[in-house]
């Protein structure tokens, strides 16, 4: 390495420009710069490894009161998989993952494509469209809670009256599934649609002028210059659409209030029901521990798919 | 093929208020081999557009021979265009990027693949045909996406918009020699925007000089180095570029401060000039000789083959360009002489004279 390094320096290489070779071999087994790591490490462990270190013991033992616990091993993970309400909600919140996959992401693209490119009418649009991304999540509940009513709300009495279809999603399941769908549609496409548009608007003109000189439609030039150029927003696109609506809990929590029966009690619902309102620490900490290994799991695949398709 | 003829084409992106391109007639001959040289933002790659209709101009006509294209848009141009950088569909292989402009406008199967083959083959793509094109190295995406252009048929003219720009130094020689092979093998008419000197001198037949919107010469590399029309063609071309110093035209003779340096040629009212001379037409010398312009001698680079000779001529600079072997001492006077056939005069930056040697009047 050294002489190498010497021998890079050129013909006129003197003794003590081959000390400062021989230094800077040395260098990298210096590993002090680990320390300015250090800050974020603290922090880190404060907010979320303490925290998540909590919910391991509190997974591992059944508590009776806080003086007097037994140590039950995995014997909460057991139970967790394998109790039929908790599959039926991982199974209706990867369904209502899965759905508001396959409709935002396409239709926020679709927004963004549509989206102008520049004037005036770009701020406007852009305000539009992020506008649902500044309400907050329990607002946008209630937002959806009148406006889904067959009495009071807008929605919800449109279907009813005009279209003359019974919609009532405090009895039934089908209409309270697609009201919290479209809710969560409307909350976050937005998002999916910015990501897009600032990916669409990276693309450089001469590709557009490229397309127009070889006379590509306007599908082609979608499908061959526009969508290969989304793969990076798009997979940031999933995986925030993905980790966020296996999560959801707010929203649905208003409307329906996971109801009705268990219709729409998603994995949260489901956690939050057994840890705030039973109390029942240890199975919830084994479920929270499970849930928070299914997102990483699942996000990883998605991202690993997303990431190798490209090559 | 035909010529491509521009009738007072000019463009404006502010509505009128100043042009990018101002309106000018040209005709670009066809099967030749054109340079469109020119600094940043003069409106090359404005008039490259205009050519293949990706920006329609606010003024004028355009014609593709006898055919008015003004109107139509670019895909019914055939024009071959190829940007600054690779522009690839890069999820598609080499032979689907070459194929692709040719299944857009529904070329029969076999055509395609024929026509493919020949271009492929032409360009030397042929081991490259089914690898993805983002795989290839910048040059081969360069050649790719010049190919994209070249599968047509009839194909009007190849414009290329700095094109050598993402390549590699030493790869940049090798991709000119095979842009003129190319010239020389398809007879398409080539408009090669750049704005390096070099390129433009060893690649074209013609070279056009445009600066703020207008083209101020166009000629041979020859005609440019050694008969510059305007000023900026002398700065622009060669280097380092032509010197120009302030003089005077009185009673049929050029001076320079009190030095007599010639007899004005050309039809020109007396009045302030400039005379613009290369450094390879200024001769020095220690003595005076008649016409010489007297001058202090600032400084000597050595270039190698020859050496830069800096001097200062009433507070303009004047550069020389002598032999290696020649001795000049930064500080001492030394006279200047300007060779009669390399030494213009120009008034308001073009060129309205040259310089003739005085009647009996040694050395010049």
């Amino acid at each position: 390495m050294t002489s190498q390094l010497a021998e890079d320096a050129g013909a006129e290489t003197s003794p003590r420009e081959e000390a400062r070779g021989r230094q800077a071999d040395l260098k990298p087994k210096n590993n002090r710069a680990w320390f300015l790591v250090l800050p974020v490490v603290v922090s880190v462990a404060f907010t979320a490894v303490i925290p998540l270190m909590t919910v391991v013991n509190f997974s591992v033992q059944d508590i009776f009161t806080p003086t007097d616990r037994i140590f039950v091993g995995l014997d909460w993970f057991r139970s967790i998989s394998r109790d039929p309400e908790v599959r039926a909600a991982f199974l209706r919140t990867l369904l209502f993952s899965a759905q508001v996959l396959l409709v935002e992401i396409p239709l926020g693209v679709a927004i963004a494509v549509c989206m102008p490119r520049r004037g005036v009418s770009v701020s406007v649009a852009l305000v539009v469209v992020a506008l649902p991304l500044l309400i907050p999540w329990n607002v946008v509940g209630t937002i959806w809670q009148i406006f889904a009513r067959g009495d009071i709300g807008l929605g919800g009495w449109t279907i009813n009256n005009v279209l003359g279809i019974g919609f009532n999603y405090t009895l039934d399941s089908t209409d309270a599934w697609i009201t919290v769908l479209l809710m969560d549609v409307w909350h976050w496409t937005p998002l999916v649609a910015l990501l897009a548009y600032a990916g669409l608007r990276s693309i450089p003109d001469p590709y557009f002028q490229a397309a127009q000189i070889d006379a590509a439609s306007a599908w082609a030039t979608f499908r061959h210059i526009q969508l290969p150029r989304l793969r990076g927003v798009l997979t940031i696109a999933v995986l925030l659409r993905f980790m966020d609506s296996f999560m959801i809990y707010t929203e649905p929590f208003v409307v329906t209030g996971g109801g009705p029966g268990n219709a729409t009690s998603f994995l949260s619902i489901l956690l939050s029901k057994i840890a705030v309102g039973q109390f029942d620490l240890g199975p919830a900490g084994a479920f929270s521990l499970l849930y928070f290994l299914i997102v990483q799991i699942i996000s990883y695949v998605f991202f690993t798919v997303l990431t190798r398709s490209g090559r | 093929m035909a010529d491509i003829r521009l009738e007072g084409v000019g463009h404006s992106y502010d509505g009128g208020r100043t042009w990018a391109l101002k309106p000018m007639t040209w005709t670009w001959r066809e099967a030749r081999a054109y340079a469109l040289l020119g600094p940043s933002g003069c409106g090359k790659t404005t008039l490259l557009n205009i050519v293949s209709g990706l920006l329609s101009p606010t003024v004028g006509r355009i014609w593709f021979g006898d055919r008015d294209v003004t109107s139509v848009p670019t895909a019914g141009r055939n024009i071959a265009q190829v940007f600054q950088f690779p522009v690839l569909y890069e999820q598609m292989s080499v032979y689907d990027n070459l194929a692709f402009p040719l299944r857009n406008r529904r070329y029969p199967k076999a055509e395609i693949d024929q026509r493919v083959r020949r271009v492929s083959q032409l360009l030397g793509l042929d081991e490259h045909l089914h690898r993805r094109s983002r795989r290839l190295d910048p040059g081969r995406q360069q050649i790719v996406s010049l190919g994209r252009g070249l599968v047509r048929s009839e194909v009007a003219a190849v414009l290329l918009d700095e094109p050598l720009t993402v390549i590699d130094p030493a790869l940049k020689w090798t991709l000119r020699s095979k842009l003129k092979e190319i010239h020389r093998d398809t007879g398409h008419t080539l408009i090669y925007v750049t704005h390096d000197q070099t390129e433009a001198l060893t690649f074209a037949d013609e070279v056009v000089v445009l600066k703020d919107g207008e083209v101020v010469q166009s000629g041979t590399p020859a005609e440019l180095f050694l008969s510059p029309a305007h000023e900026f063609v002398g700065h622009f071309i060669g280097s380092p570029g032509m010197n120009v110093l302030p003089a005077e035209v009185a009673g049929g003779l050029v001076r320079v401060g009190e030095a007599v340096i010639g007899r004005a040629v050309g039809e020109l009212p007396p009045g302030p000039v400039r005379v613009g001379v290369r450094p390879e037409f200024v001769r020095v010398s220690a003595a005076r000789e008649t016409p010489g312009v007297k001058a202090r001698v600032k400084g000597v680079d050595r270039m190698g083959a020859y050496h830069l000779v800096r001097a200062d001529v009433d507070g303009h600079d004047l550069v020389a360009k002598v032999d290696a072997g020649s001795h000049h001492t930064p500080g001492a006077v030394e006279f200047f002489h300007f060779a009669a056939d390399g030494a213009f005069l120009f008034r308001d930056e073009v060129r309205c004279g040259s310089i003739a040697p005085l009647e009996g009047g040694q050395g010049a």
